[in-house]
Order: C-alpha cells, then sequence, then structure tokens
C-alpha cells in the first residue's frame, strides 16, 4: 500500500528506535495494524516480523483487527470502576455478546476496555467513536445500544 | 477584535523587555503595556473557556466555537481565550467573563444549553445565580456584590497553590502571556549565570524529593548524572501517568536539562492524551520561534532540543529503565541498572516526573531557602494530589507537605456526597495502599505514608465510602496488575496473577463445601501474605516491588472485612455478586413464576399467584431472578 511506504519515508534514519512512531502511525492511519504492513515495516528495518509483533502485542495500543463501525470504549480506570462500572460492563457484554477487544460478528461494533479517560467527575464513562457518555447507568446503557441499532436497522 | 497573539511586536517587545530584563522594576511604558498582556486593563470583554480533558467529557470541545460564533451572531465585540483546568473537575465546564473595569467572574456548569443566558446575563447586568462560581480578586477592578471571592471557596482557600498557580487562569496556547508571568526566566537565568555544578547545588540544597513514586532526592540523581563521563546525557521527561490538559503543559519547558548537561531531552506522554500532546507540540513549536530552544540559547553556549515520545500504553513503562527501552524502540521492561549512569544508548540519563521538574524553575526564582520553609523536616515544597472516587469536587489540589488527610478530604474537596459514611482512602494507583478511618489524621508526606505501609506513588487519591467492598477494590488492582506486569520476574507475573485468584475466591460461593475445595481456598488465604512479602522482595522494578501494597495494607487495616467475606461468606457492601443473598418481599410478590422458571439451581418454589419463597442452601447468590422480577419483590442483602 502507498501510504504505508509513505510513512515509512518520514524515518530516513534506519533505526529501532522509530518503530514504536511507526506502528502509531500506522494505527492512526488506518486504525489497526494489518500483516501487511507488518511485513513492509519488517523489510524497511530489517527487523523480523515476529520481533516486531511481539513488541506490539506488549503494548495495549496496537490492535491487529479493524474496529467495528461503532468503536464502544468504557473507562475501566478505578474511579470509574469505585462507581461501579461493572454492572454496566456485564451488561454491554451480555446485550452485544461479544468480550473486549472483540468485535461482534456485523462488524457493527467493537469493543474496548481503556484505562482512565480522565472524566472521573463524571463516572461511568464510555465512548462511542468520539462521542462521550457520562454518568452511566443500566438503563441508560440499553437505550445507547438500542439507538445504534435502530439506525443501522433502517 | 483585540488580540494578544503572537506579533512580532509583541514577541520582541517581550523577549527585550520581560524575558532579558534583570530587574524587577519596569518603567511606566512597559508595566503599561505588560497590565494589557496580563489582562488587567482591558478594553474589550474578555470570555475565557476551560479546555481541558476533564471539562470535554462534559461537552466544552465545542463550547468555544458556539461561544464565539454566538458573540459575531450577536455582533459583540469580545475575545474567546482557552485556558487549562483550574484543578476543579466536578463543576467544569468553567467559563469566566470580565467586562472592562470590572472583576473576573466564574461561572460553572456551563453547557451547551445555559451559556447564551449566562452570557447575555452578564453583559446586561443580569447575574445567572444557579451558575455563577465567585470572582478574581483585583485591586484595579470594581468587584461584583454579593458573590464570593475565589479566596474565599474552601476548596482553594486551604490549598497551597505554588506549582498550579497559572493553571486554568493563563491561555494555554500564547507562549506571550507566560513570559508576562514570568515565565521561563528562571531558565534564562541559569542559562547565562549559572554552571552545572551550581544548580545541582541548588537542587541539593533544597531537598527536593522525585513526585514520581519513590520519593528520591533529585539533586543526587542530578549529582550523579552530572559526575557520570558520557558522549551525550538525556533528561527524560515522564509524563505518562500526570492528568493530561489539566497539567502544567507550558511550565514544563521551564524545566531545567541544563543541570545535568543534557543536550536533548525527551517528553514521554501517553498517546491517548490528545490536548496534551497537542499543546505541548505547540508550546515548544513557540519556544522555538521565540530563541528558547535550539542552538546557542541566548549566546549561552548552551543548545537543547525537545522530542515528545508517544507512549504506546503500558504502565509499566513509569518505571524509569522501562521507559528508557520504550524510548530506544523496544518492549518497555525494566533492566537492573542504574539510569543516571547507565541509561539511554548507555549514557548517563536523568528521569523526572512532570511535578519534579515544574518544581526546579521556582526553586532557582525564588531559592532553596524559601523551598526549605515549606513543608515537614524531610518533604519540602508542596505536592498535587488528583482526588476522585466518592467525593465531592473532584479535582487536583495542591497542599503543603504535611498536611493532614482529614483537611484533604473534608476541608478541600468537600467530603464525601449523598452524607454516606467514609470508609478508605487509597493513595498511591493501583501498587499504592488502602488506609482506614483511623489514619484520618496522619501527615501527607513521604514519610509519613510510608509508615502505614502505603506509598504516596503519584498521588492519586481514590475515596471509598461505605456502598464500596475493599475486596472487590483490591481485586481490581490486582487484576490490573496481573494485567500490566511485565513478565521478566516470575514472583511478579505468577505471583499477582496468583493473588488475584486467591482474592477471587474469596468473593466467590464455592459450589459446594466436598472435598478439597475449601481446604485450598482456605490454604489461598493463609498464603496471601506471604505471597505479597515474597514479590515484594525478589521483584526488580518499583511495580512488582509494591505490587504487593494494596494486599498488605489491606490485610492489616481491613482484617474485618476479609474475615466476613471467608467466614461469614458476605460481603456488607453488596459489591461482591456472588455473596449476595436474596429475599422475597411476600407483599410485593404477585406469584408470577418468572423468577422460579429462570432460576438455575431450583432454589425458588412457590405456586402460580402465591408469594414465592428462596430456598437459602440451594440460592448460588447469581442474581438472575433479581433482574428478571418486574415488581422489584426481590430484596438483596
Amino acid at each position: 500500500m502507498p501510504e504505508i511506504d509513505s510513512i515509512l519515508e518520514k524515518y530516513p534514519i534506519i533505526q529501532t528506535d522509530n518503530l514504536i512512531s511507526i506502528l502509531q502511525e500506522i494505527q492512526e492511519k488506518f486504525g489497526f495494524i494489518s500483516k501487511e504492513a507488518l511485513v513492509k515495516i519488517s523489510d524497511y528495518l530489517k527487523i523480523p516480523t515476529s520481533k516486531i509483533y511481539g513488541l506490539a502485542s506488549f503494548y495495549s495500543q496496537f490492535r491487529f483487527e479493524p474496529k467495528g463501525k461503532y468503536h464502544i470504549r468504557i473507562c475501566n480506570g478505578t474511579s470509574c470502576h469505585i462507581n461501579s462500572n461493572l454492572i454496566i460492563l456485564n451488561e454491554l457484554y451480555k446485550k452485544l455478546s461479544i468480550k473486549d477487544g472483540e468485535v461482534t460478528k456485523n462488524k457493527l461494533f467493537s469493543f474496548e476496555e481503556t484505562e482512565c479517560m480522565s472524566g472521573c467527575g463524571y463516572g461511568p464513562v464510555m465512548t462511542i467513536n468520539e462521542k462521550v457518555y457520562t454518568k452511566l447507568t443500566i438503563d441508560k446503557v440499553l437505550d445507547i445500544i438500542n439507538f445504534y441499532m435502530q439506525i443501522e436497522n433502517q | 477584535m483585540m488580540t494578544v497573539s503572537s506579533t512580532q511586536n509583541n514577541k520582541d517587545f517581550i523577549i527585550n523587555n520581560i524575558l532579558l530584563n534583570e530587574s524587577e522594576v519596569f518603567t511606566n511604558d512597559v508595566s503599561d503595556k505588560l497590565s494589557i498582556i496580563k489582562r488587567d486593563k482591558i478594553t474589550f470583554p474578555i470570555i475565557t473557556v476551560s479546555q481541558n480533558s476533564g471539562s470535554i467529557i462534559t461537552g466544552a470541545q465545542n463550547l468555544k466555537e458556539l461561544i464565539k460564533n454566538y458573540l459575531i451572531e450577536r455582533n459583540i465585540k469580545a475575545t474567546v481565550i482557552e485556558v487549562g483546568s483550574l484543578g476543579i473537575c466536578s463543576i467544569e465546564t468553567l467559563i469566566s467573563i470580565q467586562l472592562p473595569g470590572k472583576t473576573k467572574l466564574l461561572y460553572k456548569n456551563v453547557k451547551e444549553e445555559n451559556f447564551k443566558a449566562i452570557i447575555d446575563g452578564n453583559f446586561n447586568n443580569f447575574i445567572v445565580e444557579e451558575n455563577v462560581f465567585c470572582q478574581f480578586r483585583n485591586k484595579m477592578h470594581e468587584p461584583y456584590e454579593n458573590i464570593p471571592y475565589i479566596d474565599e471557596i474552601a476548596f482553594f482557600s486551604n490549598q497551597q497553590r505554588i506549582i498550579l498557580k497559572n493553571c486554568g487562569i493563563i491561555d494555554a496556547n500564547s507562549i506571550d502571556e507566560y513570559l508576562a508571568f514570568g515565565g521561563y526566566k528562571s531558565f534564562v537565568k541559569v542559562i547565562k549565570h549559572y554552571t552545572h555544578e551550581d544548580v545541582c547545588n541548588i537542587v541539593n540544597q533544597s531537598k527536593l524529593r522525585g513526585r514520581g513514586g519513590e520519593g528520591l532526592y533529585t539533586g543526587k540523581k542530578w549529582k550523579t548524572a552530572l559526575d557520570t563521563p558520557g558522549d551525550n546525557k538525556y533528561l527524560i521527561c515522564n509524563a505518562g501517568e500526570s492528568d493530561p490538559g489539566a497539567f502544567m503543559e507550558r511550565l514544563l519547558l521551564e524545566s531545567d536539562p541544563h543541570a545535568i548537561g543534557a543536550r536533548k531531552a525527551f517528553i514521554y506522554i501517553e498517546w491517548e492524551y490528545d490536548l496534551a500532546i497537542k499543546r505541548l507540540t505547540n508550546a515548544i513549536q513557540q519556544a522555538k520561534e521565540y530563541g528558547l530552544l535550539g542552538h546557542d540559547i541566548y549566546k549561552s553556549g548552551y543548545s537543547l532540543e525537545i522530542i515528545i515520545k508517544k507512549g504506546a500504553g503500558a504502565y509499566v513503562c513509569g518505571e524509569e529503565t522501562a521507559l528508557i527501552s520504550n524510548i530506544e524502540g523496544k518492549r518497555g521492561r525494566p533492566r537492573p541498572s542504574n539510569a543516571a549512569i547507565n541509561g539511554l544508548y548507555g549514557q548517563p540519563t536523568v528521569v523526572n516526573n512532570v511535578e519534579t521538574l515544574v518544581n526546579i524553575p521556582i526553586i532557582i526564582e525564588k531559592g532553596a531557602q524559601w523551598f526549605n520553609s515549606i513543608g515537614t523536616e524531610e518533604s519540602k515544597g508542596t505536592k498535587v494530589f488528583s482526588i476522585s472516587g466518592k467525593i465531592e469536587f473532584v479535582g487536583l489540589v495542591e497542599v503543603e507537605m504535611g498536611t493532614k488527610l482529614r483537611d484533604i478530604i473534608y476541608r478541600i474537596a468537600g467530603g464525601i456526597p449523598n452524607n454516606k459514611k467514609f470508609k478508605a482512602v487509597h493513595i498511591g494507583g493501583p501498587t499504592g495502599g488502602t488506609l482506614s478511618e483511623e489514619h484520618i489524621d496522619t501527615l501527607v508526606d513521604y514519610d509519613s505514608i510510608m509508615l502505614t505501609g502505603a506509598s504516596l506513588g503519584s498521588a492519586g487519591m481514590v475515596v471509598l465510602d461505605e456502598d464500596n467492598c475493599i475486596i472487590d477494590t483490591v481485586k481490581y488492582f490486582m487484576n490490573f496488575l496481573q494485567k500490566e506486569s511485565c513478565g521478566i520476574c516470575i514472583p511478579c507475573r505468577e505471583g499477582t496473577r496468583r493473588m488475584y485468584e486467591i482474592l477471587e475466591n474469596i468473593s466467590k460461593r464455592p459450589k459446594d463445601d466436598f472435598g478439597h475445595l475449601s481446604l485450598q481456598r482456605f490454604k489461598g488465604i493463609m498464603q496471601l501474605e506471604n505471597l505479597a512479602e515474597v514479590i515484594k522482595d525478589t521483584s526488580m522494578c518499583g511495580l512488582g516491588k509494591k505490587a504487593g501494597y494494596p494486599v498488605l495494607t489491606t490485610l492489616k487495616w481491613f482484617q474485618n472485612e476479609y474475615e466476613e467475606h471467608i467466614f461469614e461468606r458476605n460481603c456488607n457492601a453488596g459489591v461482591c455478586q456472588e455473596l449476595r443473598t436474596f429475599e422475597i418481599n411476600v407483599d410485593v410478590c404477585i406469584g408470577c413464576t418468572i423468577c422460579a422458571k429462570k432460576c438455575p439451581t431450583s432454589a425458588i418454589v412457590g405456586s402460580i399467584k402465591n408469594a414465592h419463597f428462596i430456598v437459602q442452601d440451594k440460592c448460588i447468590g447469581c442474581g438472575i431472578c433479581y433482574n428478571a422480577c418486574k415488581f422489584n419483590a426481590i430484596i438483596s442483602k
């Protein structure tokens, strides 16, 4: 893919320092790190793909499959936990029948637990794509998910 | 429209008259112009909108643009400025309106729905009482009547804000304003007049301790790096854990890589902190334009370059050697070496966190003696805490070292909401410790906190009330740690996982009481303390060494809660789901039989249209009936 090449060209000095930055830029552009991208980086930096995958999977930022159309991120920071986000997590798992880091079969929803999103005064907090939802309750979460499902059904 | 943005004119004026002016006395001309930039004298109204990650959560992202558009629509001449956070997150979004000649008025809880009414009101001499928060004291301005000053609000009056003094007040994107408030002056002073040793000595005398986790003396660390020969020396600023946006973006740069003779400085920041990264990039750009960064700064012969490195989400990278691995493009794993001697690319490297570095310019400006006068015997200065959980005002507070916990929780942060009872306060993040009510009069400094078995850590405070379960909280931390353990030291990798499993066992109801199950469960509990101690003694880095803290402190201070879970199989707070017991309220139950049909162990008996009954011996506490009942007839205990 030409986009990957153009990202790689930004790092003319071939050294391993840049590996994380390259991966970050690719993820920013495509939303995930594909097999192709891994191979390309490995050719460019002369590091085995296994090493790159090992590094990328060490960090929680990188994902290896595309996000769903609606990417749900729910805060699992301490403050949200104290404000009982667990009930909401479980409710979402049940409703969408997926777990942390997975995508629904119809590729509509993907789900991610994240660290603190700095909405500690308004927990539990969740975002769907860019939209932020605060002070969640079970009813609220179900309404929100139903709303998105309805849009898709129409 | 009047702007104080970076025009060439302004730039030269500020550099020549303020930055390079070493006396504190200004000519009339200069102070006149200064007061315009400082917004003491204004000709048009100024509206500030707080833009930080906390306020963006509440929807402030569009607020600035909306206000701007609204002002244009109504043909009002006014400037809209984006500022950081005042540290009080529970009542965001805060906006302030300053009319010429009047004091600056601060409004809370401003949203897209109500901002028009507030602004209209203020311009027409009508203050929306519901939203007004306080006014800023300024002798040159005429005050509003019956509105408290900011220093009369308990949240602010009980704090000692040195590090956060500019936060939420100055324009987060303008270097001019920062300079006008005296920024970068220490930096210029240092590179022009001080040698490397001088700076190290000043910092050493100030007894400043690292604000990261360990509380090591910063001066010592610097001295080691300075004394170690090396081709290149590096300074790394660890901004991985600090609260973004709200914090100190701009102050950061002023920190002083000069002291160790570093030519290159890195700022490590988590990739998720968009806003902070944006502002930092902007601040570095502006500093370059003003000649504060680059080659031979202000003819001092000193050069400096700052590079931002984005972290990729690994908790262990808060550890300094792990952070160095990350910057080198490797897995963020700690190594057994002293970074000050053998750090980044094998060169002497100093790693400090943001708060530590922000203290430096203040020490340089006011002297080590002054800094020594604040705080306790061994912990000098102030400390910034983020306080959250079950608390009235969530936010950032800065207090003198040695303030009582009680003062922070009740006087500044406003205590526990909804008349609930205080249960515990957890200090220092997942590797910190939990303190109970009997510690509420503990002084907050490195050593007093250490005595209780907790650690100050990154100084996050989470307050728990009676509705929270201690076991559940510790379990949460253990789950976090076992995920984040990098895997080098086996005691940490396996031990945290095992501790999590033991805690999980405690908070579960056993399937049956036969065989070895109960015995195993009990053996695990007996070993919990031992396990935590072993992990502490045999791990390499800070994460492992402190991984046992939550368990050890809670075992010590909340033993009764463990016992209650283990012996009585009861969770008083009702958080541990499987330990809940259920009863049916016979007066409400109409006998619809839904719960009985859904019960997986047939523990619910009863006939149609008659109240049902739960056989406690059969019940496994799954809670399915509780969720299924449409009449709220099932009570959870």
